[in-house]
């Protein structure tokens, strides 16, 4: 903590405007509620939505995307002060695509039969807004631990969204809960299997087809809306009322600014 | 004195939505008719569970939203809805299949958007595009028309077709599902025209299209009249459909041979064109606005219908090009802006500087 402390001083010393004060609450709720990337920034929502189908591709996804965001913003911080401005960018992006090439690989390695379902989505991680746009808006301006756990929280905030799109996906479109998840979690998680809606649910197909991740997209993304305005009408009615003294008159004429 | 100033058009009394729904719901009666000579009691049961469903989503949706119930329930949009959904599902379809679509029409493809006014889609199409993409088994399932019933059988009881529809008892209906016309033709695809039309009793027993659908859309041609006489929309956007489809078919008849797309008229009355002619293209909200923009909104549809029956995987079409156009009606509107009386050109949308 003294070491942090020092270090912030001494930056900012160097670099004023550059070091913003870092709170990790403020973070925490940032990347998982308030600035979420799928629901408030809607960034990334190409893998999102495409590989949202059932729990276990979304969460392979989701991982991958998690490791690609904490490795690429860590190491965008600790090049932060080097790098100029005018190759910024493509630094970021190669930075990105060896992380996710890592992560393929990784895949590919260990959990070969979802590299093979994800197919061409993993690859398409180095194209998520959402990394890049950390990288560009956080990791660059700030230290590595901060940037480290911006990533997480960022990282985690997504995946939670995938994850639950997927499950309401899973659970309307096949009746099912959990299916598949040996493919990344080994043969004994082959009895997690749920048959949520029993064995003879005909399927609702759309659920499963692109339309339905937009439609469960949406509703999230709804009923997130709705929690906040809720909150919000709370805490205005919480408030005490300012009141205004004094006449008031009604103006009947002239042009109202 | 006091001039009151009322803008036209100058009618001496004010046709409400609520009327013009409730002229196209009498229009439907026709084809209902046919369709219950032909197929049985199966559509008025999905009627009628399409339209208890329907009112009971709007009346939520509208509840939930805090808009007044009564008020949006009394103009019928939503019982429009059901009844145009009703009509295009299969007959006996299941009870579940007919409530999901309903529901999702009234919910997501109206409510959704701003209810009646703002639906960017046809509502029952959206419904039925859902349900045709979810359960291709169930949809793809129709019933054969009651002159093709073997003899000594007649068409289901409304006790069976209620079994059918509520318990999933088929029992009952399973002798009675077929083939639609289209479907046949798709299905045969390769033989010459005349063969097809004389292997088929569907064909052979018909006077010039398929046994039933052929009066079913002369019925809801003649209720499409109806609305015409009763000028609930203008000519523009059926004729040029039904004239853009029968070019088509003309175009690509290639004289019977096996690369044959099926005569004009089996194309003009079979599946669900007459319905779609005067009854989903002629929607005022989700078509285009000028004239001339429904002419073009038209005439793409007749053309989508043709290339999507004959080319692509699905035996008819309606909803698919329905759809599709709805999409572009914005983007008619923004080319065929209307003349202004007084004006010698007509705006552009596109407006530019050196105009």
């Amino acid at each position: 903590m003294t070491e942090a402390t020092v270090d912030t001083i001494t930056e900012a010393t160097t670099e004023p405007s550059k070091e913003p004060t870092v709170n990790y609450g403020e973070i925490t709720k940032n990347g998982l509620w308030t600035n979420n990337p799928a629901l408030v920034q809607l960034l990334g929502l190409c893998p999102l939505l495409a590989v949202s189908g059932t729990v276990v591709n979304a969460l392979g996804l989701g991982l991958a995307t998690l490791v690609v965001l904490i490795g690429s913003n860590i190491a965008v911080s600790i090049i932060r002060n080097i790098v100029s401005d005018a190759v910024k960018l493509p630094a970021f992006v190669m930075i990105i695509a060896s992380f996710t090439t890592c992560t393929e690989l990784l895949m590919r390695a260990y959990t070969y039969e979802l590299y093979q379902i994800l197919g061409i989505f993993i690859p398409l991680i180095v194209t998520n807004c959402a990394i890049l746009g950390r990288a560009d808006a956080f990791a660059c301006k700030n230290k590595i631990i901060p940037s480290a756990i911006d990533g997480f929280m960022m990282g985690l905030g997504f995946l939670v969204v995938l994850v639950t799109i997927g499950a309401i996906r899973e659970v309307l479109g096949a009746g099912t809960l959990f299916a598949d998840m040996q493919l990344l979690f080994g043969e004994s998680a082959r009895d997690w299997k749920l048959n949520i809606l029993g064995e003879n649910y005909p399927g609702f197909l759309i659920a499963i087809l692109p339309p339905g991740a937009f439609l469960v997209a949406g509703f999230l993304i709804a009923i997130k809306n709705s929690i906040d305005s809720y909150i919000e009408k709370r805490r205005l009615a919480a408030q005490p009322k300012e009141i205004i003294k004094g006449a008031k008159r009604v103006r009947t004429t002239g042009v109202i600014n | 004195m006091a001039f009151i100033r009322v803008t036209s058009p100058h009618a001496h009394i004010a046709t409400t939505t609520g009327d013009v729904m409730r002229w196209v719901i009498l229009a439907t009666i026709p084809g209902l008719v046919a369709l219950s000579h032909f197929f049985g009691w199966g559509t008025i049961i999905n009627i009628v569970i399409a339209s208890v469903t329907a009112l009971a989503c709007e009346a939520l949706v509208l509840f939930l939203r805090g808009r007044p119930v009564l008020f949006y329930l009394k103009d019928c949009s939503a019982l429009v809805t059901a009844i145009l959904l009703g009509l295009a599902l299969p007959p006996y379809a299941p009870w579940w299949i007919v409530f999901i679509g309903t529901a999702s029409a009234i919910i997501l493809a109206k409510q959704l958007y701003g209810g009646l006014g703002y639906n960017p889609f046809n509502p029952a199409m959206v419904g039925y595009v859902i349900l045709l993409i979810s359960f291709p088994v169930e949809m793809t399932r129709w019933a054969i028309p009651e002159t093709l019933i073997a003899d000594g059988e007649s068409l289901p009881s409304l006790i069976s077709a209620l079994q059918a529809v509520f318990i999933g008892n088929t029992t009952g209906i399973d002798g009675f599902t077929g083939a639609t016309p289209l479907d046949l033709f798709k299905s045969q695809q390769g033989l010459l025209v005349e063969q097809i039309t004389s292997e088929n009793s569907i064909f052979s027993l018909a006077s010039f299209s398929g046994v039933g659908w052929e009066w079913v859309n002369i019925s809801f041609l003649l209720g499409g009249l109806f609305l015409l006489y009763k000028r609930a929309f203008t000519w523009h956007a059926p004729v040029s459909m039904l004239a853009a489809l029968a070019i088509m078919a003309t175009l690509f008849y290639d004289g019977g041979s096996s690369d044959s797309g099926g005569s004009v008229l089996l194309h003009l009355f079979s599946g669900g064109t007459m319905l779609g002619a005067f009854f989903i293209i002629t929607d005022p909200v989700s078509s285009a606005t000028s004239n001339k923009g429904r002419m073009i909104y038209g005439a793409s549809i007749g053309i989508l219908i043709y290339i999507i029956r004959i080319w692509g995987n699905y035996p008819d079409a309606i909803a698919f090009a329905v759809l599709l156009m709805n999409f572009a009606a914005p983007f008619i509107d923004y080319y065929t802006l209307p003349r202004t009386y007084g004006h010698t050109k007509s705006e552009r949308a596109t407006r530019s500087r050196d105009q």
